[in-house]
């Protein structure tokens, strides 16, 4: 009777953005596998690095490099990932403090959930090629034992 | 700020899944309620029309503006928009009035969260660097959050439960618009399993369709109308750093200035309308305002009875406005968040006329 009329539509951004000096050298430096952050003018290392102080709202430009594994300063348990999780078995989100940072930064830690303590070492574990993006740190892991500061 | 009158206030229900029925049928209802109720017919008979949502919950840039509709398209009317909760539409609409440009304002806030999955929604707001491409959801962050505070011994998992059993009874006894409402025990909420540990499923407020409407004016004009009101006393709004790692979680230090700002000290708080997503929230919340047990927190059960996203914090201004306009009582705290771990923080201070 009617025919239904239908056309492929594909949403794209036909431009590309640049990440700019700060937040681009943080994901630059991730394809080397080494991880920076920026000093605040408190003197406090933010990884990953911010571009303006938080609190005097100056532009920040001195960059730190930090070890790429940490502490645990927060987490929570993730027992149902949702699809859009990095992982589909239970993982915990948490907030890491890298040595020689001193603000945590939030991304994912893969361990039993027995493992998980406020507290605990971590280290990253990186992905196997590179892009330059936050997620070529997979996640971090249990750090191995003997190591740590 | 010189003094604005609130003059009325509607709800629609929160319901979980509002099927078939869009945006502009879910605004109609409360836009219609809340100028009936002033004796106005329609938006052509206020000076300025704001409205709040996210055009995230639709999917689509712009989405907001079919909202429009519920006002008619034709003749033109003087209309803007936040893509904030609706609590910060109203705090435009103020300086409007403030500003002599309009004595009378419609504010309108909706959102249908149901077709999407509104936690993960809300993480792509996140910054698009490092948080967005990890996907982190809001519910996480507030267990992040959580777990600060429970590590520090600030709050026990029977305080958070204990917020969401008051919740629930609050919201049976109060609150016809709730999603969820009833009698539940501590005890028993603390035998439901974790869900994103340290938060049960019952620590996080539910998903919520429908959408809030409210009629402010000035002093004179509110006094024309012949009606009661409340009079907003003072209103304050502050923003902490989008970054969770930088800011002090156990706190709401943005919370307690906007509180210092409004003017929330300078009286006797009788109730208190919260935007506490999470239930540890709430007791975060409470503290930063510097409220003790001379103030019922949340007599409508508060956003863990039904969360209308873009919505609530005008539903928190309008539920203590309505408890002054129905002479219960003669000063009130509402509260309204925006952002991961109450970030932006809006505290309003109303009082009787």
């Amino acid at each position: 009777m009617s025919e239904r009329l239908s056309q492929q539509f594909e949403l794209g951004y036909t431009y590309t953005r640049s990440t700019g000096p700060i937040v681009g050298r943080f994901l630059t430096e991730l394809r080397q596998r080494r991880i920076v952050g920026t000093r605040g003018d408190d003197g406090r290392v933010y990884v990953p690095p911010m571009e303006f102080d938080p609190v005097t709202a100056s532009a920040l430009d001195e960059f730190v490099e930090v070890a790429d594994c940490g502490e645990v300063v927060s987490w929570c348990w993730v027992s149902e990932p949702r699809d859009s999780h990095p992982f589909d078995t239970p993982f915990a989100w948490a907030l890491v403090k890298l040595d020689g940072a001193d603000v945590p930064m939030v991304h994912a830690v893969c361990a039993g959930r027995d493992e998980m303590r406020t507290g605990m070492r971590v280290q990253a574990c990186w992905a196997e090629e590179t892009r330059g993006y936050i997620t070529d740190i997979v996640c971090f892991e249990p750090e191995a034992q003997g190591k740590g500061p | 700020m010189k003094d604005i009158a609130v003059v009325s206030f509607a709800q629609s229900d929160c319901r979980r899944d509002a099927g078939a029925c869009n945006e502009v049928e879910l605004i109609m209802p409360v836009i219609e309620q809340a100028l009936q109720e002033v004796g106005l017919r329609n938006s052509q008979d206020v000076d300025f029309t704001c409205s709040g949502s996210c055009d995230y919950q639709q999917g689509a840039a712009f989405a907001f503006v079919m909202g429009v509709d519920a006002l008619g398209a034709v003749p033109p009317i003087k209309e803007s928009h936040v893509e904030m909760d609706a609590a910060w539409a109203l705090y435009e609409s103020m300086l409007k009035i403030t500003m002599g440009q309009a004595e009378s304002a419609l504010i309108y806030g909706f959102g249908k969260s149901s077709p999407g999955e509104l936690p993960t929604v809300l993480s792509q707001q996140l910054d698009p660097y490092y948080l967005a491409p990890l996907w982190v959801d809001s519910v996480s962050l507030a267990a992040l959050q959580a777990r600060v505070l429970l590590d520090r011994g600030i709050i026990s998992e029977q305080d958070m439960a204990a917020v969401v059993s008051r919740s629930r009874a609050n919201a049976k006894a109060n609150n016809p618009h709730a999603q969820l409402a009833g009698d539940v025990s501590v005890e028993e909420l603390l035998a439901e399993a974790e869900w994103v540990a340290p938060l049960r499923k019952h620590d996080c407020c539910p998903i919520s369709d429908g959408a809030s409407a409210m009629v402010i004016a000035t002093v004179e004009r509110a006094r024309s109308w012949g009606r009661p009101f409340a009079v907003i006393k003072g209103i304050d709004h502050r923003m902490e750093s989008h970054n969770i790692g930088a800011r002090d979680l156990a706190r709401s230090a943005s919370t307690e200035l906007a509180a210092e700002k409004a003017g929330v000290a300078n009286g006797a708080v009788e109730v208190a309308e919260l935007y506490a997503p999470f239930s540890h929230q709430e007791i975060i919340l409470s503290r930063a305002l510097g409220l003790d047990d001379s103030t019922e927190i949340n007599p409508s059960g508060g956003v863990l009875a039904g969360n209308l996203m873009m919505a609530s914090g005008l539903s928190r201004i309008g539920e203590v406005a309505r408890h002054i306009m129905n002479g219960d009582i003669r000063r009130g705290v509402a509260h309204a968040t925006s952002g991961p771990c109450l970030q932006h923080n809006l505290v309003a201070v109303l009082e009787a006329a």
